[in-house]
């Protein structure tokens, strides 16, 4: 069973609508740079700041959008450096763009996030609890 | 293998086109070619020989000059082959050397024909045939015109052109080109008598007229003499007793085949001339050939056919042959399209209806200057031929249905903008490229069997279109029909949150006058849940940085911005970003130097000269952007932009300030151009030049407009590119003054930002215009559109309101937040780069570099 800590990264105002902003949290005892997105809509989602296709710490400067899969409007990120398309709710690449990741296995991680109070809390691990 | 040996003698368009086939088919390598050229140049486009005048003669460049380097292919030029030895199989030329053929290809073409005139000799009476001819008129010319000016007053030299074909018209358009007052003489009732019939002749007369040349039809010319005193060409003399002064005189009275060797070497010639040769374009004697206007073929009666099109079709016969084939020469098409001087003539079939029985349709509109007429069977639909002046809009679509049954009402194919006629299914037999040949059978292969699923991939596949590119309406259009009939849906949309294609959504954009994304997805998007992506988000915020200008992070503008127009700095494979100042024209002050040196010094930034004369610096990490650019714009610089999809830089050359032969000050005119359109976002980058004499040193043919002083002006060419598809731009416009110049620029950057598709650069936007170069120029030039007026006042707004981006960033505490490293602590640096020195400065580390201990840390 793992078990996670809210962690306050900063307030929903912070947030610019449809643009994304780096964050550090703590995660099993090192500091782990984070993607934050808050969409026009209200949502806010967190990912992995690395890029999985270019390995530089960048995902927070792609450009958000959404895209129509089975019937269902998918909110995306394109990376910045070579384009490619994930879905921000679960971290899959929809579009690699003819590329192979450099950096595991091409899906962003992704952290649960909290609205409360005008705050953005992000649920990481506990210490020794797996990702 | 031993290769065998092929001559051709004759390096005019259709021996090229022969080698050029041979060499493309060849693939085993079992023919070496060896072409003899009297000319001293390499094969060049005679048939566009006026534009010379316009661009110079690297614009009659035919086809691919890597033919030349091909070690399997050699060219004689300045050798004429004088005689031939059929039996030993041999040629000998002018250098007295001798070479053996294992076969023979005649193509020497034709010799202006001299018309027996008295005073046919004299100095200052041309043919118009080679680029040496071209260049004789233009010079005979402004000596003329010099001659003009010294006296008490300076008068229009005055021309005349004898002969009112094709030929004719097109040395009327060149003589007028060199600002001659011209005067076509025509012998027989109207003008192109061999191609359209007297209605047609009589429309083509008026427009002729119309655009200032003078027209005499039916009018024999008895003699020449010289003006009283002197040796040169004065006056003609007519039939009817009549005269005309002139300075210069323009024979183009036809043309004879080249026929001399051939007879000599004892080969049989046709009755009117040239080398007679069956339907595979074989003389009787084995091993000997002979191709275009120099050939009488069989499938012509006999006789020598004075166009190039057969030619070719000729050359592409005995090259299939050569190689093994079968191919036969069906004959000339004779079916001709052709712009003079703005006119559009055309005629195919049987445009004169000697069919018996044949019906004549015809519409025409004096007023408006047009006649078209369609020729039909007795049966009133099957058609037989045409004629089209002043419009020739259907005669793509209609010359290959000859022989097909026309639907419908035949008038309607004649009536302004189609009226309503229907589309036409072509055969598979019926013929699209005259020029190269091919069917639209083939075309339709192209697509359907070899996955040809653009115009450019059926092009390069089927070479149609690739000569004289008239038809590619129509293959573009076939291509289209076959791509849906595959159920490939050939879609401009922008991408799935726009139908419409960005030329569209501008257009929708700009007469909305909506200026949000909100706004525009809502109410011209695929649909209302839609939250754009990184194709149309970019592409609206290109869009409305010019229908409504506003920063680029001003509000909702912000969120539309590519990754890198967000941070105004260009990303580079790490992370890290690179900054560029502009420096317009490649000027910049020491002190400026100075105060970029000793940034990237104190940022430890990696720094190199970029090919647009300015200084990039790289390895900024975001959050130090804000405090690089306190610095440089203190020292008096300002955004370059280099990070958009926008104005570039202006590359200039010394120019007439300090460079001995500079004939304008082209740094001054670069500086002006960059401060006038620094700012503007484009579909693409957009990189200009300037050039100040011709030598060319700012490279300004390779820009997506590049300006060349001339000691009159500025000329300004077009539509340049380096990178993978490299294009030298084309002339749009000739001895510009500064104010014509800046409009003329003006006009046409605009025009390309409302039109262009997206990441679509000048060069591969200019090919997919419709009528091209000269439609453009219509439309920059003399307003066609009616739009330049709203270009014009666009483009002043642009210039008076442009506001550096960054100056304007750094003022705004609002905007500065997008530079922080981190939200939750805008002290702490990203720690994730690495670099490794090299030469002095530094480099991002490798992958592998970052496993070792030591790689990872700061900058030295």
């Amino acid at each position: 069973m793992t078990t996670s800590t809210l962690v306050r990264v900063c307030a929903v105002d912070d947030l610019v609508p449809d643009r994304g902003a780096a964050a550090l949290v703590p995660d099993d005892g090192r500091t782990e740079q984070v993607a934050l997105f808050r969409l026009a809509s209200g949502e806010v989602f967190v990912v992995q700041q690395l890029d999985p296709f270019s390995g530089a710490h960048v995902m927070a400067r792609g450009l958000v959008g959404s895209r129509l899969c089975d019937g269902v409007e998918v909110p995306t990120v394109a990376a910045p450096i070579y384009k490619q398309v994930f879905d921000l709710r679960t971290g899959a690449c929809l579009d690699t763009a003819d590329t192979s990741p450099t950096h595991g296995d091409g899906i962003l991680r992704c952290w649960p996030v909290t609205i409360a109070d005008g705050d953005v809390l992000v649920a990481v691990p506990d210490s020794g609890g797996t990702p | 293998m031993e290769s065998k040996h092929l001559v051709v003698v004759g390096g005019g368009m259709v021996g090229h086109r022969l080698v050029e086939a041979v060499r493309a088919r060849d693939e085993q390598g079992a023919w070496r070619v060896t072409m003899f050229a009297d000319e001293p140049r390499r094969p060049y486009d005679r048939v566009a020989l006026t534009s010379y005048f316009a661009a110079g003669p690297e614009s009659l460049q035919l086809g691919d000059p890597a033919l030349w380097e091909d070690p399997l292919v050699r060219a004689r030029t300045r050798c004429a082959v004088t005689s031939i030895d059929l039996q030993e199989r041999t040629v000998l030329d002018d250098t007295g050397a001798m070479t053996s053929y294992d076969e023979l290809v005649l193509a020497t073409g034709s010799y202006a024909a001299v018309p027996p005139i008295p005073g046919a000799d004299l100095p200052g009476v041309f043919v118009y045939r080679t680029i040496d001819d071209v260049a004789a008129i233009r010079g005979w010319v402004e000596d003329a015109a010099q001659r003009r000016s010294g006296g008490r007053r300076a008068t229009q030299v005055r021309g005349a052109v004898i002969g009112g074909g094709l030929l004719g018209l097109e040395a009327a358009g060149a003589l007028q080109a060199l600002g001659v007052q011209a005067t076509v003489v025509q012998f027989g009732t109207h003008l192109m008598d061999a191609q359209i019939d007297l209605g047609g002749g009589m429309a083509l007369g008026r427009l002729v007229r119309s655009r200032g040349v003078a027209v005499r039809t039916s009018t024999a010319t008895a003699a020449m003499r010289p003006r009283r005193g002197e040796q040169r060409v004065g006056r003609l003399e007519f039939a009817d007793g009549t005269r005309l002064d002139v300075d210069v005189v323009v024979l183009a009275t036809g043309v004879r085949p080249r026929d001399e060797l051939a007879r000599a070497a004892g080969l049989a010639v046709g009755e009117r001339g040239g080398v007679l040769v069956d339907d595979a374009c074989r003389t009787g004697v084995p091993g000997v050939w002979a191709v275009g206007e120099v050939a009488a073929a069989a499938p012509d009666g006999g006789r020598p056919v004075g166009l190039v099109a057969p030619g070719y079709a000729m050359a592409e016969v005995v090259a299939d042959r050569l190689l093994g084939g079968a191919a036969t020469y069906p004959g000339a098409d004779t079916a001709t399209k052709l712009k003079l001087s703005g006119v559009d003539v055309a005629s195919f079939g049987d445009a004169f209806a000697r069919t018996p029985d044949a019906m004549e349709v015809v519409w025409a509109d004096p007023v408006a200057g047009v006649y078209k007429k369609v020729v039909l069977a007795d049966d009133a639909r099957t058609l037989l031929g045409g004629v089209f002046v002043g419009d020739a809009g259907a005669y793509s679509a209609l010359r290959p249905m000859v022989g097909a049954q026309l639907p419908g009402d035949p008038s309607a194919f004649l009536l302004p903008e189609g009226g309503g006629a229907p589309e036409l299914e072509l055969p598979d037999a019926a013929t699209v490229c005259s020029c190269n040949n091919v069917s639209a059978g083939t075309i339709r292969g192209a697509v359907t069997e070899h996955d040809c699923h653009d115009l450019g991939a059926v092009k390069a596949c089927t070479r149609a279109g690739t000569s004289c590119g008239s038809c590619l309406p129509l293959v573009k259009r076939l291509v289209g029909t076959e791509l849906s009939r595959l159920g490939i849906t050939v879609s401009t949309a922008l991408c799935e949150h726009f139908a419409l294609s960005r030329a569209q959504l501008y257009e929708a954009v700009r007469l909305s006058r909506l200026a949000t994304f909100s706004e525009i997805i809502e109410r011209f998007g695929t649909r209302a849940s839609g939250r754009g992506c990184d194709i149309c988000r970019p592409v609206l915020a290109s869009i409305l940085a010019t229908t409504s200008p506003r920063h680029v992070l001003d509000g909702d503008r912000a969120t539309l911005q590519d990754t890198n127009d967000h941070v105004m700095a260009n990303i580079q494979k790490d992370g890290s970003y690179s900054v560029v100042p502009r420096m317009p024209g490649g000027e910049v002050t020491p002190e400026q130097l100075i105060a970029v040196g000793e940034v990237a010094r104190d940022f430890g930034l990696y720094t190199k000269i970029t090919g647009g004369q300015r200084v990039d610096l790289f390895g900024a990490r975001l959050d130090q952007l804000p405090a690089i650019w306190e610095r440089l714009v203190a020292a008096g610089l300002e955004s370059g932009h280099a990070y958009g999809k926008a104005l570039r830089t202006v590359k200039s050359c010394v120019g007439s300030t300090w460079c001995r032969f500079g004939v304008q000050d082209s740094v001054g005119l670069a500086v002006e151009l960059e401060l006038r359109y620094r700012g503007l976002r484009s579909p693409h980058k957009l990189k200009l030049g300037v050039s100040g004499c011709a030598r060319e040193c700012a490279e300004a043919r390779g820009k997506d407009v590049g300006v060349i002083a001339t000691d009159k002006g500025w000329n300004v060419y077009v539509a340049g590119n380096g990178g993978f598809t490299p294009r030298h731009a084309q002339l749009l416009a000739e001895d510009l003054d500064r104010d014509r110049l800046i409009q003329v620029i003006d006009r046409f950057l605009l025009y390309y930002v409302r039109t262009a598709d997206k990441l679509q650069r000048t060069a591969a936007w200019l090919e997919e215009v419709e009528g091209g170069i000269d439609f453009v120029r219509d439309v920059v030039l003399e307003d066609s559109l009616g739009i330049c007026a709203e270009l014009d006042a666009e483009m002043d707004r642009h210039a008076a309101t442009y506001v550096d981006e960054w100056r304007a960033t750094l003022e705004d505490p609002e905007k500065l937040r997008n530079f922080l490293p981190f939200v939750n602590a805008p002290g702490t640096a990203d720690p994730s780069f690495a670099y490794i020195p090299v030469r002095g400065q530094v480099r991002p580390a490798t992958p592998e570099e970052r496993l070792v201990a030591g790689a990872t840390g700061v900058r030295p």
